[in-house]
Formats: structure tokens, sequence, C-alpha cells
């Protein structure tokens, strides 16, 4: 684990890259890293995260600046700028169930190929998609997520980089933290080692590559 | 007493102590408000939190602490939070004793549609899919009709949210059930008649002899 200034974290995403970002309409997102990947203008991103917020909060700020190029989300109702660049074909949004969202995510990061889940099944999310009997039973073949970059936010960081997640900003986040390829940190406190106790680590530092330091 | 607050009065008496309920925005959220007296559930969000609270005082909102809308609620004493795998585990995986959805459109075997209206609203299905899938009872709350038209439809033509059938509608009008896979008139709200209910109702219904008026 190494840890940098947002400035310089944010310059390791190249244009294009993909994204896993944490957050529930904006609760538990990293707003230091996506206010640098505006200030930087990364371009032709692809965002995956539950949803795009609000305009103005959130993963909406990276949409409002036309920095996004495919969403993949389970719901973008909150943001009419999602919606309008959608509707005018500048954005690719695939638009996938929550809880097939998340267990795709953490079939990427746990080494699965994918899973199987009824949801969806005889509906429109079902197109293209194999369906497999199992004990009588239908379920969808969903493939696993995975991205370059992991951007998490924690309550919690120690020094050695072990993560702790507050009430209902944990939501994607200890999921996202598996499988992105780069996983960069945001914490809102960073505190000794030790201050987090073993039974109460929720992230393993040996999964954070970047913490963002303070300041 | 108004049309939501008709259909969220007689849904909380479906509500049985002890059981982890998940509710969806709109009228299915007023439910809440109406829990009859001695009754207590667990509400969940299902960005990650069992015992789901009111609104905070003014003030004392946690900005960490939101419901599926992203609005500051409370946690009651013995909630607990969790990640988005959990919490969709709880759901898909029939822990979720019930749970309220809006709908658009429910037809006659009690299939539902209450995600997108394809070329008008793209909102993304969001947590619907895997709760009408996975909540073990499947309960709509809606507006017996929009712009003229009956909601309670022979066959729906919006897609569907899954192929599991819900188990109850409750309307302004009245409290429809699907056994046997057939919507079934089972009780009218106070001063609707069953000829009425039928009159306003495009799909199908099966009407028993004797049907019963809600005890609001």
């Amino acid at each position: 684990m190494k840890v940098l200034s947002v400035a310089e974290t944010v310059a390791l995403i190249p244009d294009g890259a993909s994204l896993m970002i944490g957050g529930f309409m904006g609760v538990g997102t990293p707003e230091r890293v996506v206010d640098e990947l505006v200030r930087q203008g990364k371009r032709d991103l692809t965002v995956i995260a539950n949803d795009t917020a609000f305009p103005g909060v959130g993963i909406g700020k990276l949409v409002g600046a036309g920095l996004v190029k495919k969403v993949i989300a389970s719901h973008i109702g909150t943001n009419r700028e999602t919606q309008a660049q959608m509707i005018a074909g500048e954005m690719q949004v695939e638009l996938v169930p929550q809880g097939t969202l998340i267990e795709r995510i953490r079939a990427g990061g746990f080494g699965l190929g994918g899973i199987l889940t009824p949801t969806g099944v005889g509906t429109v999310v079902a197109e293209g998609k194999r369906t497999i009997d199992v004990a009588g039973r239908d379920y969808l073949l969903e493939v696993a997520l995975k991205a370059d970059f992991a951007l998490v936010q924690a309550f919690l960081a120690d020094t050695t980089g072990n993560l702790s997640y507050a009430l209902t900003a944990r939501n994607f986040n200890p999921v996202i933290a598996m499988a992105g390829g780069t996983v960069i940190v945001e914490a809102e406190h960073i505190v000794p080692t030790g201050v987090i106790a073993p039974d109460n680590v929720m992230t393993p530092a040996t999964l954070v590559d970047y913490l963002i330091a303070n300041g | 007493m108004d049309a939501q607050t008709i259909i969220a009065k007689r849904i909380a008496q479906e509500l049985k102590t002890g059981m982890l309920v998940n509710l969806g925005i709109g009228i299915p959220t007023l439910v809440a408000n109406h829990l009859p007296p001695g009754v207590n559930v667990y509400f969940q969000s299902e960005n990650g939190l069992i015992g789901t609270g009111p609104v905070p005082e003014p003030g004392m909102a946690q900005t960490r602490l939101t419901d599926a809308g992203g609005k500051a609620v409370t946690a009651l004493p013995g909630a607990c939070t969790f990640d988005s795998a959990m919490s969709f585990g709880l759901i898909r995986g029939g822990h979720v004793a019930m749970t309220v959805l809006g709908g658009l459109q429910v037809d006659q075997q009690g299939l539902l549609a209450n995600w997108t209206i394809p070329g008008k609203m793209v909102p993304g299905m969001g947590g619907a899919m895997d709760l009408v899938t996975g909540a073990k009872r499947v309960v709509v709350a809606m507006q017996h009709s929009a712009k003229g038209k009956s909601k309670v439809v022979k066959k729906c033509n919006l897609p569907l949210t899954s192929v599991r059938p819900v188990d109850l509608v409750v309307t302004e009008l009245a409290v429809i059930a699907f056994p046997g896979g057939r919507a079934t008139l089972m009780e009218t709200a106070p001063g609707v008649t069953v000829q009425q209910v039928i009159d306003a109702t495009e799909a199908d219904l099966v009407v028993p002899k004797q049907v019963s008026e809600m005890a609001l």
C-alpha cells in the first residue's frame, strides 16, 4: 500500500479506464477522487456503480462533466443528465438488477466466472443470456464483472491500509475492493494501525494499492 | 380518507411482529406510518440497513445513514448494517418476509410490471426485480387506474418485473389476491360496490359469493 496525494493518485488513471465506484445515491462515494477526476478531465470512462446519484453529486459530477462513455448501473432515475445523455446517444447505459450487479462484481473479485440467479428470468434482462436449469428451477447465467480501478470510500483506514465502513456508506465499497485491478481508497479518517480491531476490519490492507493522503 | 391512505392502512394490516419488510418508494413508504398498535417489524433499506427508523429530528441527520432513496433516516435499537451483497442475499435468498412495491400494471395472473415504460421512463429496475423474485410475499400498492385506464389488466403490455406472480394487490377500491393463478376480488373499500370494482377493472376478476369490506 502506497500513500499518495489525490492528484498523484488520479494521475494514475488513464482516459478510457473502467472504474468501479462505491456509493449509493452518493452516500459512500469517494468525493475527493471524483472531484479530481473532473479537475484532471479524464475522458471516455466506463463507470460500474449502483447508480449515478443526482446531478452534481458523487458520480453525477462525472456524468455532468461529460466524462463517462458507458455506465453499468441498476438505477439512473435520479439523474436527469444520465438519462438525457443516454437518450441523445452520447452515453451507453447497461441496466442491471441491483442484486445481480453486486453479485457480478462479487464474482469478479472472488474468482468466479459468474453467478446463477433467478432474478430476471423471463424478462428483458434475460435477452441474450443463457438460462440454466438447476434442480427444476431456471436461473440466468450472469457473468463476472471486473474493472481497471476500484474507487473505494472507507470511514476508517489504518496506516497499514485496513478498512472499515460506516452505516449505509458501506454498500458496494467492500465488494468493489475485491474486483478492481488497482484499488484506490479515500478514507474519512486515517488512524493508527491497531485502532481498527482485527474483528472489525472489513477490507484487509493487502487489497489496497493506494490510500489517499489527508489534505 | 384519500386513496393513498386507504392503500397504506390496509397493507399495514398484513404486517406481523418480527417480519423483515422491504418497502418501495411512493405509496409503499407510507405503510410504515400505519403499523397497527403492538406490531413491531424490521424494515430493511436495500442500501444496507435492517432497523430503519423514521426521519431524524431537525439537526440530527447522519450523512452516512440513509434509505434507498438517499434520504436521511434513523436506526432503531437493534439495527444492523451490511454491504450490498448481503442486502441482496437477504432479498433473493427468501429472508425478507414481505415486500411492498408500487405497480404500473398487474395482470390477471398476478404478473407485475413496475420498472419501465419504454421510450418514456427508463430509470432502471434498481432492486425491484430481485425483490419480486425473492421476497417470501409480494404486495403491490397502487392506484386502481391511471388516466382513466385500469392498471389491473388482462395481460401486461409493459416489460415484466419478474415471472413470479405477486401475492396481493391493494388499491383504493379493492384487495385482489391470486389463488390458483386467477385474480380474485377479496375485499372492497368502504363505500365501493363489487360492481364498481368490476367496472373499473380490465382484468377478468373471480368474484366469490362473499366479498368483505376492508376494515380500516
